[in-house]
């Protein structure tokens, strides 16, 4: 027994889509308002706790504000970079969940459905591709508000974004290596079958991607292009209302789209853990997509916490941290691993 | 790739000039070229304002100088007005004064912990410093009713004796403190990125701070022991058993554990005025309507961000005829641009913060 036509060929990629927009929004109301509870709690306050539940539905009515705020263009400003670099930012960001895995496929009455939009044998290569086109956006976000403060933190932006998708990429070779594959599905189908996640394999590939990935997002300690004690808002600084919300929103989606990358990359995606330990069998039967979710709301978390415990790097020390240690520790975790894969 | 010398302003409406200062900048790319304070967005004509009220009614003018810490503030104004009557304070009173002045250190100190872990990027370090804070401002509201523009002092003495309860709540925020900047103290002091942002940033040599007139915490940062406190005692400081924390450095780390230091000899300091409270009257006898003989008078006491001096000339009459503030913030601010020159933009923030300027006393 099949199923409809009009379901298998309509239906579905239409739902899909719109789960891939809706499940990243999803994502980073959940993570503001965790971000914004959490920092509170770690500071000694009570945070955002009137709109919904513990407020919940505090990013919603921020959001709401932010839609009927002025839209101000400055006179100055170049005004079709102006308009189309939140665009650039937020669809890069969201466009790259197509192609992340939400869990494994299953069958429904002889019909296989895939818990992803698109699949592609490159997937990886592609979502890191994706990702990086957010900097254009900020690029020329900073650079048609035709004003210092934007400007400079732009120029921090590029310096920072180039400078660490190098090591990012090299401790991706590292996984490749093992998983003999770029197809984000077949990356943690390796990790099921090997029953060991790469994390625990490649623990130098892991921190290294982590720290390269909070740099990638402008995240504190990184977060010098928006770093407000010293460029007001950096590269956004000139933009408000939706606009405004965009950048915001591609911010949170990024660093979503990040931990979702550590996930499938170095802690199984949605694999339960312990695949060795036979008492512990009991943990494969809550659904996948709710280990992957539990997984990747831990690492949302560790992105705040580092937040509301470090003070901000100097621009000199961050390029330094990239070029004296990422780097060379990630060229030579890559040699090493190659290596050890050619041996093995 | 050569980049054109930006004009930046920085200010009067940025997020860490820590109120309206403004600085001109010319930077290149990230390094600073020139640094210029431009003042006056915070004025209020002060020292005029001085000659149309009475020496009493001038007390709470005070408040709002370094309104960080005006209980400095006012003993400052007073010191001078009691030295210019020639008038004796009784003991009591002194001591209560100095544990009043030694927690609005306390408060002063805290809250700049907060800004300049701000600054830095930090940012729960402000919630903790202003958390500590809290507890002295507790005590300030027991005692006065005010929590920042406290009008705790009077001539001739304080408004109120020390009760129970005021004596209690000191006891609570003397006890809780140092617990409190421990744990601030184990974020950063050996934190790296904390060591690198302020390790060997704003340097300032002890013979160019003497130069520009730098007092304080910034002073003795710079290894000079100068503290008004013990090379010329006022309100009976000479009764107390304390040390000057003095660092060679003078950077911009040196001052931060400078402050930390200062916060441990404040509560030391608190602590013995509070054991060895005398008995007697806390407030002398003083004239309703306050006439002072002619004459002119310089006193200047170590507040939190340095020397404040206040100069008074009295023409006989109830009110003075010229007043002239020694604020520290406004001669301290003279030596940033020193300090940026040749310095990283970011550094210019943290250089700033580790001032502690407020711009109520350096506008006036």
């Amino acid at each position: 027994m099949t199923a409809h036509p009009l379901v298998v060929d309509f239906l579905i990629p239409v739902l899909k889509i719109a789960a891939v927009i809706l499940y990243p929004l999803v994502m980073v109301i959940v993570m503001i308002w965790m971000e914004r509870r959490v920092v509170a709690l770690i500071q000694g306050r009570l945070g955002p706790n009137r709109v919904g539940f513990e407020g919940i539905l505090q990013p919603a009515a921020d959001a709401f504000k932010l839609f009927f705020k002025e839209d101000i263009i400055p006179r100055q400003a170049d005004r079709f970079l102006f308009n189309l670099s939140p665009v650039l930012v937020l669809v890069s960001s969201l466009l790259a969940f197509c192609f992340i895995p939400l869990g494994e496929s299953f069958r429904i009455k002889g019909y296989t459905l895939t818990l992803w939009v698109a699949e592609s044998p490159v997937g990886l290569l592609l979502v890191l591709g994706l990702s990086s086109i957010g900097v254009f956006g900020i690029i020329f976000g900073g650079w048609a508000s035709n004003s210092k403060y934007p400007l400079m933190g732009a120029l921090r932006s590029v310096v920072q974004i180039l400078s660490y998708e190098i090591p990012l990429g090299m401790t991706v070779l590292t996984v490749i290596f093992f998983s003999r594959s770029i197809d984000l599905v077949a990356i943690v189908n390796h990790q099921k079958d090997a029953r060991i996640w790469f994390g625990f394999l490649l623990p130098v590939s892991f921190v290294v991607f982590w720290i390269s990935g909070i740099a990638e997002t402008n995240r504190a300690p990184f977060d010098l292009p928006e770093a407000e004690s010293e460029l007001v808002a950096g590269y956004h600084t000139e933009y408000s209302g939706m606009k405004f919300a965009f950048f915001y929103i591609a911010e949170y989606a990024h660093m979503v789209l990040v931990s979702s990358l550590v996930v499938i990359l170095f802690f199984g995606g949605w694999l339960p853990p312990f695949p060795n330990v036979a008492a512990l069998a009991f943990l494969h039967r809550i659904p996948g997509f709710l280990w992957y979710l539990a997984k990747i709301m831990f690492f949302l978390y560790l992105y705040v916490w580092i937040r509301a415990t470090l003070p901000r790097y100097r621009f000199d020390a961050l390029i330094k941290l990239a070029w004296k240690w990422l780097i060379p520790l990630s060229a030579l975790n890559l040699v090493a691993v190659a290596v050890l894969r050619y041996v093995l | 790739m050569a980049f054109k010398t930006i004009d930046l302003n920085m200010g009067p409406q940025h997020p860490s000039t820590h109120g309206v200062l403004r600085l001109r900048l010319a930077v290149d790319n990230e390094l600073v070229l020139r640094v210029e304070p431009v003042l006056g967005y915070l004025h209020r004509g002060m020292e005029k304002l001085w000659e149309s009220q009475t020496y009493v009614q001038a007390v709470p003018l005070t408040d709002r100088l370094d309104y960080l810490a005006s209980l400095s503030n006012n003993l400052a104004y007073i010191l001078a007005v009691e030295k210019l009557m020639g008038l004796e304070v009784p003991k009591r009173a002194q001591y209560i004064r100095v544990i009043l002045a030694e927690l609005q250190r306390l408060a002063s100190h805290l809250a700049w912990l907060g800004f300049m872990a701000n600054d830095i990027g930090a940012m729960s370090v402000l919630l903790y410093g202003f958390e500590a804070r809290e507890g002295v401002l507790d005590v300030f509201e027991a005692y006065s009713g005010g929590r920042l523009t406290v009008h705790g002092m009077r001539i001739g003495g304080v408004p109120f004796d020390l009760d129970e309860r005021v004596i209690g709540l000191v006891r609570r925020a003397l006890d809780e403190i140092p617990r409190k900047v421990a744990d601030i103290e184990g974020l950063l002091s050996q934190n790296r990125i904390w060591l690198h942002r302020t390790e060997g940033i704003g340097v300032l040599s002890a013979a160019d701070a003497v130069a520009y007139g730098v007092t304080g915490p910034a002073l003795r940062a710079s290894g000079v022991a100068w503290d008004i406190r013990r090379d010329v005692p006022y309100s009976s400081y000479g009764d107390f058993d304390f040390a000057v924390p003095v660092f060679g450095h003078g950077d911009v780390y040196d001052r931060y554990l400078v402050r930390v230091e200062e916060i441990r000899q404040s509560l030391r300091i608190a602590g013995q005025a509070l054991e060895n409270l005398p008995p007697g009257d806390f407030r002398a006898r003083v004239p309703r309507v306050l006439k002072i003989p002619p004459g002119e008078i310089f006193h200047s006491i170590e507040a939190p961000k340095g020397e404040l001096g206040f100069y008074i000339r009295s023409d006989g009459s109830d009110k003075p005829e010229r007043v002239k503030m020694r604020s520290p913030s406004f001669l301290n601010l003279q030596a940033l641009e020193l300090m940026c020159k040749e310095n990283l933009f970011s550094d210019v923030v943290g250089i700033l913060g580790s001032l502690d300027v407020v711009l109520g006393e350096v506008d006036k």
